[in-house]
Formats: structure tokens, sequence, C-alpha cells
């Protein structure tokens, strides 16, 4: 592609309109225009590849217009360890992410209403370090959870996260327990929480939260695990089948309840609460 | 066995052993006496300076003392139980009633082996989901039956293996966070060797935990967090002391609430010295727990964690 567009430079003025409107599917490597594209919520047409989404788009897709309100958005990761490792400082990277993605966190929590539901809601997003588990995050996850239980309102989580962010070491693997603790609480109280699994799950989020919920949805094709493929394989020395941890291997393990496409997400989530008496 | 760091203390046991064991001269007597106080001295101020990755060379020794070690050691009475009910008996996770003087309790913990056959049939201390859904069978009959839990954590991680994620390794640590986090009973949790990350929390939330002085719990191993951050396993030195996975680290990060002081050389060195300590030390918190009311320990319990990483 590189000489393509060195190629076309001079003359980009008239040709690049065009070529903007395209864009194409990573998996099947289909062109698909990107009204389109944003219109099925980054959901290829053609092979039903679900790209990954922001936790905005998330709350855009899942929350009816004008109701979220924003929970906690001060919120932001403390680097408890002064940590630093061989490419440089927590710090320098917390930025990086913040100036990325216009957060403060990993996750992004509040509440709205679906399908004029109520709900609290916390979404996580994947360009955020890699969607990570933080001291912080975990922080904010739990205040939400406190959140739905004070207003007695079913908690909603989206996540999207390769599990704890060693960058906290040990604060970060005690979110696991923190988050969790929250849900008993829910649980306790007779207030549903459902799971939405979105790719990837795995690790520390797989091991907590994401999998201590009255129900579990993810998307089709979603990465749910708790160790990695490298590291199971190195374990076992074999090759793994491709579909190994994917959304579709969980749901015929019995560890999901359903796989809903990106389009469905909301009225799924809203049909299922409507079963839930106050 | 002496560890790589310890040559100067090889050094010593050397000279030691090329002495007579018997008659010896009185110039030999002195120099018997000279060699055993170098020894003392050196290992004393070799483990009041242990870096990071010498603590996790020592919390990995092959003859620490392992939970087998500990009930023998602490109990007078240790009734094993076995299996999840659902699938199997994980030898990874050993659990069971037992007494420690007055008290009776419910005690579970990872399971290492000495050497490899023991090892195999142990996996290494690296449990399945199976091991984690006895582990949780167990502390719910502790509830009912009305005795606190002990746990033991000494784990190099959750087994990573394709049959533990077939069978929901991830649902059976997340369920026992859940339901541990509101078991209506206390809870003590001793890491004694290595805290390896979801498989150590996995039988480790509780009212109080304590650590051997030379245990580590971490996240992720060093190794682990040196090929990725540093993309490079040999740095794992430096990824030892960047995770801060010490008991004093810990105890200041206050995750740790208290330290179980191992004797000069390491619990290795005389298990039967680090055991006592650790028997005063569970009588005290046992007292002092079983007098707390439920909703007071569970409050407590849910503040503990809610506390981590709230600034
Ligand atoms: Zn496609």
């Amino acid at each position: 592609m590189g000489w393509f567009t060195k190629k076309q430079a001079p003359a980009a003025s008239v040709e690049q309109p065009k070529q903007d409107i395209w864009t194409q599917c990573p998996a099947c490597k289909a062109h698909v225009s990107k009204e389109e594209w944003d219109k099925t919520f980054k959901v290829c047409p053609r092979c039903n590849f679900h790209e990954r989404i922001t936790a905005r788009e998330r709350v855009d897709l899942l929350i009816d217009p004008k109701t979220f309100t924003e929970l906690y958005p001060k919120i932001k990761p403390s680097d408890p360890l002064g940590f630093v490792d061989g490419k440089g400082r927590y710090a320098d990277k917390i930025e990086e992410a913040r100036q990325k993605t216009g957060m403060n966190e990993s996750v992004l929590t509040g509440y709205g209403r679906m399908n004029r539901i109520k709900v609290a809601l916390a979404v996580m997003d994947f360009r955020f370090l890699g969607g990570s588990l933080a001291g912080s995050t975990g922080e904010k996850i739990l205040l939400t959870s406190t959140y739905a239980l004070k207003h007695r309102l079913p908690y909603i989580i989206v996540s999207a996260s390769g599990g704890a962010r060693m960058h906290e070491g040990i604060i970060s693997l005690m979110q696991m327990a923190k988050t969790c603790a929250g849900i008993a609480r829910l649980q306790e109280a007779n207030i549903p929480f459902i799971s939405i699994l979105t790719d990837p799950t795995t690790g520390g989020v797989s091991a907590s939260f994401a999998m201590v919920g009255d129900i579990h949805i993810a998307e089709p094709g979603a990465l749910i695990g708790f160790a990695g493929r490298r590291v199971i394989e190195e374990t076992i020395k074999q090759k793994l089948p491709d579909d190994f941890q994917k959304a579709e291997y969980l749901l015929d393990h019995g560890f999901i309840d359903l796989i809903v496409r990106r389009d469905q997400m909301k009225n799924t989530i809203a049909s299922l609460l409507k079963y839930y008496r106050r | 066995m002496n560890l790589e760091f310890e040559k100067a203390i090889t050094e010593l046991d050397e000279k030691i052993a090329a002495l007579p064991t018997q008659d010896r001269t009185p110039a030999q007597a002195a120099d018997f006496e000279k060699l055993q106080k170098a020894r003392e001295t050196g290992l004393k101020e070799l483990y009041s300076t242990l870096t990071p990755w010498q603590t996790v060379q020592v919390a990995r020794h092959p003859e620490r003392p392992l939970i087998q070690d500990f009930i023998a050691g602490l109990f007078s009475e240790f009734i094993e139980l076995h299996g999840d009910r659902l699938f199997g008996d994980d030898h990874a996770i050993v659990g069971g009633f037992a007494t420690l003087d007055a008290w009776r309790v419910m005690v579970i913990g990872h399971q290492k082996g000495r050497g490899i056959d023991d090892n195999l049939k142990f996996n290494f201390g690296m449990a399945r989901p199976e091991g984690y859904r006895k582990a949780m069978r167990l502390m719910h009959m502790a509830e009912k039956f009305r005795v606190p839990v002990v746990c033991f954590i000494d784990t190099p991680g959750a087994y990573p293996g394709a049959d533990a994620e077939e069978r929901g390794q991830a649902e059976a640590i997340a369920r026992n966070l859940m339901e541990m986090s509101a078991l209506k009973t206390p809870i003590i949790v001793v890491v004694t060797g290595e805290g390896g990350s979801g498989g150590a929390l996995g039988i480790g939330v509780g009212d109080v935990l304590l650590m051997l002085s030379n245990a580590v719990y971490s996240v992720i191993s060093p190794e682990g967090c040196a090929s990725i951050l540093w993309r490079d396993g040999t740095k794992a030195p430096e990824a030892a002391t960047a995770l801060k996975i010490t008991a004093q680290a810990l105890l200041k990060l206050k995750v740790v609430d208290e330290i179980i002081a191992e004797p000069v050389g390491g619990a290795h060195r005389d298990p039967q010295t680090a055991i006592a300590t650790l028997r005063k030390s569970l009588i005290r918190n046992l007292d002092r727990l079983t007098h707390t009311s439920t909703g007071k320990l569970l409050n407590r319990r849910f503040e503990k964690y809610a506390r981590i990483g709230s600034y």
C-alpha cells in the first residue's frame, strides 16, 4: 500500500475523497463503505466480524439518546508503585493513553436508560492500555455497583480487557476481589448483573466480575479466556484449534448464556430486563 | 541445598565439612567455632538485605516447608476431604477439617510436591477449576459448620492448560472471589511461598492476610512480566523489584496485614521455628475474628478490599 499512497499523493485532492468512503474488513478483506460500517456499529455485513469499538460508541449503541450521565469521570490512575520498566515510566504511558482516548481510565461508568429501563453501566475501552484492570478501574466499577445497589438499578458491565494492569502490581490483582465483592452485594440484594463479554475478555477480568453475571452475553467471535493461547500451547506442547477461547467455544462449554450480534444487543438486554420485577 | 546467591555460605559449609567431626585438635575446635560464627553472621546479613529476586529464589526453594509440613506441624488432627462433586478431585489443592489447639478450622491450600513424581501428582501446585470448586465447596461447608477457614497460598499460578480453560478456569476463580467476599465465617489467608496471581487469589480473599517474611505475592511472575514489559525474560530481577512483591513492600501497600518472621536463613533452614511463629499468629487472629459479629466481619472484609486502589 505504501507505494500506492505515495504515487497518488500529488493528485490527492481529487482521489482522496473517493478513497475515504471505503474501509476494509480486517477479517474477510471485503470493501465496505464507511457509511455502512458505521451504521452497523463496525460489524462487517459480509462476514459478521465485530470490530472493537470505543466505550463512547458502546454507550451510543446501548443507551437511549441523551439519557446517559457519566459517573466518576475524574478518577484516574495513580501509579501506586512508581513503576518503571524497560521502555519507560508507567506515568508516561498513562498520559499517552489519556491523550489517545480522551478518557481518564480504561472504563467509562454512569447510568442511563435502555429502551427506557434505567440501568447502571460500566464500559471498558480496550484502547486505554489494553482495557487493563487497574486500581482506579476497579474503583470505578465498584463505585458504580454501589450506585446500582443504592438506587436498585440493574448493573451492566461491558468488558473489553487483556486483564490486570501489571504496572500496578498487587493493587491491580486485588481489584479482581474488590469488584467481585461489589457484585456479591448486588447478588444479596437481588439486583441483576448482566455481563457483556466483548473481544477480548481475558486474564484477570475474565476471572473476576466478567464471569459472575446472572446472565453472560458475548459478541460473536470474541476472545474470552483466562490463560493466553501462547502460554497454553507452551504448557501442553500442542497447537490449539482456531475456535479455542472464542465466544462460540464458551457457549458450547456452558459458560455463556447467549451470543448476540451487536445490532441486537440493546434490545436483547432490554428484553431480558423486562423479566426482572423490582 | 544452598542457593546461588549464598556462595559465601557454601564456602564456609565446605570449610566446616573439611574439619574432622570428632577428636578435633584445640586449633581445629577453635576454627570450627570461628567458622560457625562467621556462617551465622553471614546468613543474618545476607537475609537482612535480600533483593526481591533473591527472595523469589527463597520462596521457591525446593526444601521450603509445604502445606503438608504446615498441616503436620500445626494441627493435632487433619481429616482430608476430596472432590468438587462436579468433575473430580484436584490434588493441587488440599482441604479438610483440622484442629489447632482448641480451634476447629477448615484448612485449604495449594499443594506442591518434593521431587518430580510428587510434583507431577500435585501439578506443581497449579490448580484446575475442580480444585477451586473443591475449595469453595469446603468453604461453604465451613460456613455451615460454623468453623473459620484458614487458607495456605503457595502456587506459581492457576494451571494454564487447555482442559482447565475448557472447564472454566476463569469462572471457577471468579466465583470464589465473589463468594469468599461474602462467606459468613472468618477467613485467614497465609501466603507461605509463592503467591502466583489469580491462581493464588482464587483461594485468597479473607479477613486477614498473613505473609511469611520470605514469601512473594505478585500479579504476574517476574519472568512473565520481564518478557512482556522488557521483552527480555532475563530481566526478571528488574521486574521483581519493580512489581513490589515482597512481604515488606506489600505491608507498606497495605495489602498484607501481618508478616510472619522466618528464622535466620529462611523457613527451609528451620521449619519448626517458622511453624511455631505462624501458630502464634493464627491463634491470635482466630481469637480476634471469632469474637467479631458476622455483620461486622463482612463489612470490614468488604472495606478492606474497597480501600485497595482507592485514592
Ligand atoms: Zn468481513
